[in-house]
């Protein structure tokens, strides 16, 4: 087998070793739900291009169907094909089994990050003006209640975060409190981990219940510290604030 | 009759009186049964004080009602998709005087009339099960809505008359008739979309409903139906139709294509083929600017109804969606790069490098589009990534990645119609290089200002990406292809063919992908359907009513999952036993002798590509 079937075999297996250990010497390891999905993109792209023609339809199949076949084949092509006719249906076997087997890990979790917030909660807006001497105060609030966990650089890296799992949030990350609504924080930071709703079960977060601590008015300017700290603005349906 | 009944008469002959003359004439008719109506209402009234639900045993109410609600919409879908595309067919006939178009659209018409009672008939068992299973909020409806109702009826009634009018006076209005069949054509499809934009008040009501101020009945139903998300709803939904109806006929043709026997036929099913794909692309591209538009309306209208759907339980539908549309944009755009290679031989070579390079960019843009906000993890690999949220690919998570990648898949899709186009041909008018060279620069310039928004949008707030930069992006897209469609048909006008374009030499996957287009489509159908009605959560009206039965929670996503495959699959089965109907007549037709004259020739290109017909196509 030659051409554009070991050219495919080449950019699938190059791109899975990027993927799995190229990618992670820059950056996180990517979860294998993300590398498989990749990896079907890939192949994808390589069956459309190689069914293209007639003849890249040959090129890549033709061998395929040949060696399968059986045709004409005598010693070690014969042995080489019932060798792949045993090993592929037990390949599917063990990835199968390994699918099934219980296991002692806890499955993979498609967490909602952002669930929705309660009625009452919506549309509220900041009532506290935007002032300098406002958002000081909130800055020095999330310094003194928020920045052991959510870090002084708003990065999510404050000294407590490594005994979280998941960390805290990274409110530095444009995914994260600029895609948010002022009131969806007050909602999160007020009632904590335990106000979350079910819709998003399995929860695991570990945020304080703050109202049990904190006063509204310290919990409204946090949420302006947090916003002019990690130089993000919350999402509003006005242009002007 | 009860007092409330007679109340409720005597509000509607108030407001009919401030009604214009055709509506009234319908609506009276529709109060010559109204005292009979109003019994059943005053009796329905009792009953439903004593029961809001009803149940099934063992498929449960709301499942049924799920299911049939599901095949009554793909249906309407269907029949109000085919009368635009046999209307546009008609009217490509009628202007280039081709006559297969008409051909084309009258052989889609003849499905409509068995295809309308079956959505009728869907129709009535759904509102038979909603009346059952759902007495309270039916009844809260019909309080709401009860002068829509009339309207709906009449626009029936006319929509029905003006369907066998133009269905059986198909042959009788040709010639010097055609302008008023194409009229025809234009009311029947008018009537369709009121029929279609009336129901739809009624459920974007139920999801975002307003509130409902002083006035007779139809005062009051009126401001019930202009509700915030009605409009995005209506033009969603009318484009959606759209590309269902032109993927189910090119599904239709591609199954014919796979069964055809003789050289005529596979000619015939592989152009109807280009022409259902063609009108399925045309009308997939400006969708997801609807969708957009949809979201934002949502959004604004309720910021807990937005999170649940993009943010909240249902995000992950929206990852399932970006599957499916993907595979649609890579079906459609397969299928042209399959048509040039295949129906313009010796192009293989040539087109080998750009259809490469826009596989890659597609590729690519789906890649980013596919993957979620919060990744589906194992706890370790969650530890190690830092949390479900990846701190470097986290980024296409959100909508500023999305919509870039939207869009410039959409622009790749257009090019490969436009290189489908221009195949085989060339150039002769003197402007041409430099026309040429503008539209590259254009594309290129068109490409980097997408891109650049779409990262720029990361550091700028919310409301100035989605106010200004999806727009400009989008506006860019639309910029692009009204610009180059007719600078390449003037193109095109002048060229001289190099090479003829060959009908039925399509392979034989050319065919399936075509039906799995269209199972993609009714796929995203159902699936998008599902977030829009699950976005009330536990709400009938959001905020308004709530669902007490036993089933107010929401299914869970595999669950929910298997039943839009079922759906899909019950709606796969109706359309292809009305196909078989339809057609049943034909097969007891004998079949013309080989050899004998057909009415393409396979040298020539179909018009919408740039094809000029022959002197033998010509209409009398």
């Amino acid at each position: 087998m030659k051409g554009p079937i070991i050219s495919g075999a080449i950019i699938l297996a190059g791109m899975f070793i990027f993927l799995k250990f190229l990618l992670p010497l820059v950056t996180a390891p990517l979860p294998a739900s993300l590398i498989y999905l990749y990896l079907a993109l890939v192949l994808s792209g390589i069956l459309i291009y190689g069914t293209m023609s007639a003849s890249s339809l040959e090129a890549m199949m033709g061998p395929v169907f040949r060696f399968l076949s059986g045709k004409g084949q005598t010693g070690a092509s014969q042995m080489a094909r019932l060798a792949v006719l045993v090993m592929f249906p037990l390949l599917v076997g063990w990835q199968t089994y390994s699918r099934l087997v219980p296991s002692d890990l806890p499955p993979a979790e498609n967490r909602t990050i952002h669930p929705a917030p309660p009625g009452e909660f919506v549309g509220l807006a900041n009532p506290y003006p935007k002032t300098p001497e406002n958002i000081m105060m909130g800055k020095g609030l999330y310094a003194a209640y928020c920045s052991p966990c959510h870090g002084a650089n708003y990065d999510g890296k404050g000294p407590a975060a490594p005994g979280f799992n998941p960390p805290p949030a990274n409110f530095s990350d444009p995914g994260t409190i600029a895609q948010l609504q002022e009131a969806y924080l007050f909602w999160r930071i007020k009632k904590g981990g335990v106000g979350l709703p079910v819709e998003g079960m399995p929860w695991k977060s570990a945020m304080p219940r703050w109202e049990e601590e904190l006063p509204e008015e310290f919990i409204w300017k946090i949420i302006m510290g947090e916003y002019d700290g990690a130089h993000q603005t919350p999402r509003t349906w006005e242009e002007e604030e | 009759m009860t007092s409330a009944g007679q109340l409720r008469h005597a509000t509607i002959v108030q407001g009919m009186n401030r009604m214009p003359g055709l509506l009234k004439l319908g609506s009276f008719l529709a109060l010559l049964f109204l005292p009979a109506l109003a019994m059943a209402a005053g009796g329905a009234e009792i009953q439903a004080m004593s029961v809001e639900y009803r149940d099934v045993p063992g498929i449960g109410s709301r499942n049924l009602v799920w299911v049939v609600a599901q095949q009554h919409l793909l249906l309407a879908g269907f029949v109000l998709g085919v009368p635009i595309f046999a209307w546009i067919c008609e009217l490509v006939g009628w202007k280039t005087k081709e006559q297969r178009y008409d051909k084309l659209a009258k052989e889609f018409t003849k499905l409509l009339t068995s295809a309308y009672a079956t959505t009728a008939l869907f129709g009535g068992i759904l509102l038979f099960l909603l009346i059952g299973l759902y007495p309270k909020l039916m009844a809260y409806l019909t309080d709401m809505f009860f002068p829509s109702f009339l309207v709906y009826c009449l626009l029936f009634l006319l929509e029905t008359a003006t369907l066998y009018m133009y269905w059986y006076g198909w042959d009788y209005m040709q010639g010097n008739k055609k302008t008023f069949h194409l009229f025809l054509g234009f009311l029947l499809n008018l009537f369709a979309l009121g029929i279609m934009i009336v129901p739809n008040s009624w459920a974007t009501f139920q999801a975002s409903p307003v509130v409902v101020g002083e006035g007779d009945a139809w005062a009051r139903a009126w401001m019930a139906m202009k509700n915030p998300t009605w409009w995005p709803v209506n033009i969603h939904r009318l484009i959606a139709n759209v590309v269902l109806g032109g993927f189910i006929v090119g599904a239709y043709a591609g199954v014919r294509y796979l069964l055809a026997v003789s050289r005529e036929e596979r000619e015939h099913y592989d152009w109807m083929g280009y022409v259902g794909n063609f009108i399925g692309v045309f009308g997939m591209l400006p969708l997801p600017f609807a969708g957009y538009w949809l979201m934002r309306e949502v959004y604004q209208y309720n910021q807990q109804m937005g999170i649940t759907l993009m943010g909240g339980f249902l995000a992950w539908l929206f990852i399932l969606q970006a599957m499916l549309i993907g595979v649609l944009f890579l079906g459609a755009n397969y299928y042209f790069w399959l048509g040039i290679t295949h129906r313009i031989p010796g192009s293989e070579g040539q087109y080998k490098k750009p259809v490469m390079g826009m596989l890659i960019v597609l590729l690519l843009c789906l890649g980013v589009w596919m993957t979620p906000h919060s990744l589906v993890a194992s706890l370790a690999e969650a530890q190690k990534m830092g949390g479900t949220h990846h701190p470097l690919l986290g980024v296409f998570g959100v909508m500023s990645a999305k919509m870039t990648v939207s869009n410039i898949m959409i622009l790749v899709t257009f090019m490969s119609f436009i290189m489908y186009w221009r195949a085989g041909k060339q150039e002769t008018a003197g402007w041409a290089k430099a026309a040429k060279a503008i539209m590259g620069a254009l594309l290129v310039i068109a490409g980097i200002a997408v891109v650049v928004l779409g990262v720029w949008g990361y550091f700028v707030p919310a409301i100035i990406r989605i106010n200004y930069f999806s727009v400009a992006q989008v506006l860019i897209v639309l910029f692009i292809m009204v610009t180059f469609t007719p600078l390449t048909a003037l193109l095109m006008k002048s060229a001289k063919t190099t090479t003829e374009m060959v009908w039925g030499k399509m392979p034989i996957r050319a065919g399936y992908s075509l039906v799995l287009n269209a199972v993609m489509v009714i796929l995203l159908m159902s699936l998008m359907g599902y977030a829009r009605s699950s976005s009330r959560v536990h709400w009938h009206i959001y905020g308004v009513m709530r669902d007490t039965s036993e089933y107010a929670y929401s299914p869970a996503l595999g669950y929910a999952a298997a039943f839009m495959s079922l759906n899909t699959f019950v709606f796969c089965l109706i359309v292809a036993f009305i196909f078989w109907v339809a057609t049943l007549g034909d097969k007891a037709k004998a079949q013309p002798p080989k050899g004998s004259p057909v009415d393409i020739p396979s040298h020539t290109a179909p018009a919408m590509a740039g094809g000029a017909p022959s002197s033998g196509e010509k209409l009398e």
